[in-house]
């Protein structure tokens, strides 16, 4: 399918400004405001989505957004994470094959660390993507993390959202996969995939980290490799000490090299999908979703209004809570709610016996 | 608020299969603060330009070993036009000094000869590179 669902006309807004030419002779694209850039986005330019996401990573995208915002929530969202190496981009790229073989077109996020040092990134995914690369119904962007700690980048969140309003009919996200912090995949993407490498002992990280929780499907990804059938079997074995109320993660076995079993990887997420339309579910799974943006938001801009703060603020002199009640007390916020507030949680998975 | 990083694809075009060159360059802008798409071997002129559009990128850097330079070069920079690219584009490779020169004249906007240091391409891209970001922001 052609990236052509948006037949809108759109019209507001002042006339493309004309750059200057450049010593080479072709004119940069200087979109200077929403309405420039959303003209473009509507009319399904891929540098207006690539600007888009450019946008959302310096944090100028809340504009754009609150235009776009009405015409999400129609794209199939997949996060894939696991350890380096295990083959998420490999994957990726077998996954977009056959989602590509049934005519939906699809957007790939991938992101990858950025040096704390300096600050810089190497983002190499698309060294396992190639064959999409002129594919007009996939569009691929490398993220750097610019060191936002869920193993996500920031914007990642409105990547996923410009991708849908884009039209994108299928979006995936691959994250990193360190520590615990790909858990955050899980609240961006309706569908999770925990991708894991047989012979690595990662089967006692899925536990530790508390990965369970999230994988809706698990994928022992190198199918090939003489340990995988041992992975499946601890895999099994540490799903039966668990009981799981609602949804229970399918196991999939898959080569990415030559595609084998990725049918039966896009049957599981058509069927963890289906799931969630009949439960309804996925009402509560937007919702997470949505609510994880506004408070990585909200977070975001507490912090650097903290951080102003704490610059000016003589707290010198006097201990770290009279402190603290010192620094709020200029937010002019009295926490009257902070007691008993926790962060939203529904348990996906329990161990058995603890009720 | 500071900078943004700037954003560069490193390619390597046509049949040679040797990129040290390229992964030697991707480690030195990524040590300069850049974000660096990487995007593999044997890539032709349109997956590059593809790549570079979706990826927002400021500029691409082509390495070529293989001789086919006057051939490939050119064609990435009509496809740059052709889809509208607004991206800085310089090469690298074996390359004599009279196809450097035609080439910069066809719109490549330098080209590195091996033991160019990695300060003078570093140097080149950020001043290239960063007067478009100047103007798309
Ligand atoms: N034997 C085998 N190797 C694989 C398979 N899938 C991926 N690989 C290899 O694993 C390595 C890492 O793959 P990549 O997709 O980059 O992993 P990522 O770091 O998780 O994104 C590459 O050399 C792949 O060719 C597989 O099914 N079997
Ligand atoms: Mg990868």
């Amino acid at each position: 399918m052609p990236l052509g669902r948006f037949a809108t006309t759109y019209q507001a807004g002042p006339l493309a400004r004309r750059a200057a030419i450049t010593e080479s002779g072709h004119e940069p694209l200087q979109i200077q405001t929403s309405d420039e850039l959303l003209r473009e986005f509507y009319a399904r330019k891929p540098r207006a989505l690539a600007r888009a996401i450019s946008w959302a990573e310096g944090g100028r995208a809340s504009e754009l957004i609150r235009t776009l915002y009405p015409q999400t929530g129609r794209a199939m969202t997949v996060g894939l994470t696991g350890p380096p190496g295990v083959g998420k981009s490999t994957l990726s790229s077998a996954f977009v094959r056959k989602a590509r073989a049934l005519g939906k077109s699809v957007g790939v996020v991938s992101v990858d660390p950025t040096s704390p040092f300096s600050h810089g990134a190497l983002l190499g995914d698309r060294i396992r993507l190639t064959e999409h690369f002129t594919d007009e119904g996939v569009f691929i962007r490398s993220m750097a993390s610019r060191g936002h700690l869920g193993g996500v980048a920031g914007a990642t969140a409105d990547a996923v959202l410009l991708m849908d309003a884009f039209g994108l009919d299928v979006v995936l996200v691959e994250t990193v996969g360190v520590g615990q912090s790909e858990i955050e995949v899980a609240s961006l993407a309706h569908t999770t995939l925990v991708a894991l490498q047989p012979g690595s002992g990662d089967s006692i990280q899925v536990l530790k980290a508390g990965i369970m929780e999230i994988a809706d499907v698990f994928v022992v990804n190198k199918a090939d490799h003489p340990m995988a059938n041992q992975l499946r079997r601890e895999i099994r074995s540490m799903m039966e000490m668990l009981s799981f109320p609602g949804w229970v993660p399918e196991l999939v076995m898959t080569q990415a090299l030559t595609g084998e079993g990725v049918d039966a990887l896009w049957a599981a997420v058509e069927r963890h999908v289906a799931y969630l339309n009949a439960t309804g579910e996925i009402d509560e799974r937007r919702r997470e979703a949505f609510l994880h943006q506004v408070r990585q938001l909200a977070l975001g801009r507490l912090e650097r209004r903290l951080d102003g703060v704490l610059q000016h603020e003589p707290v010198a002199g006097i201990d770290p809570y009279a402190g603290a009640d010192r620094v709020l007390a200029t937010f002019g916020a009295p926490d009257a709610v902070e007691a008993d507030a926790e962060p939203p949680s529904r348990p996906r998975a329990v161990v058995k016996g603890l009720t | 608020m500071s900078k943004r990083p700037l954003r560069i694809v490193i390619a390597k075009a046509g049949l040679d299969g040797h990129d040290r060159g390229a992964k030697v360059i991707a480690r030195a802008l990524r040590d300069a603060g850049m974000e660096v798409i990487y995007t593999g071997l044997f890539q032709s002129p349109e997956q590059i330009v593809r790549t570079a559009i979706q990826e927002d990128a400021d500029g691409i850097g082509l390495s070529i070993l293989s001789g086919a330079h006057m051939t490939l070069f050119p064609l990435v920079v009509d496809q740059l036009k052709a889809q509208d690219g607004d991206i800085v584009f310089f090469g690298g490779g074996t390359i004599p000094p009279e196809d450097a020169a035609a080439l910069k004249k066809a719109g490549v906007r330098a080209i590195f000869t091996p033991g160019a240091p990695l300060a003078e391409i570093v140097d080149f891209v950020e001043r290239e590179c960063g007067r478009r970001r100047e103007l798309v922001g």
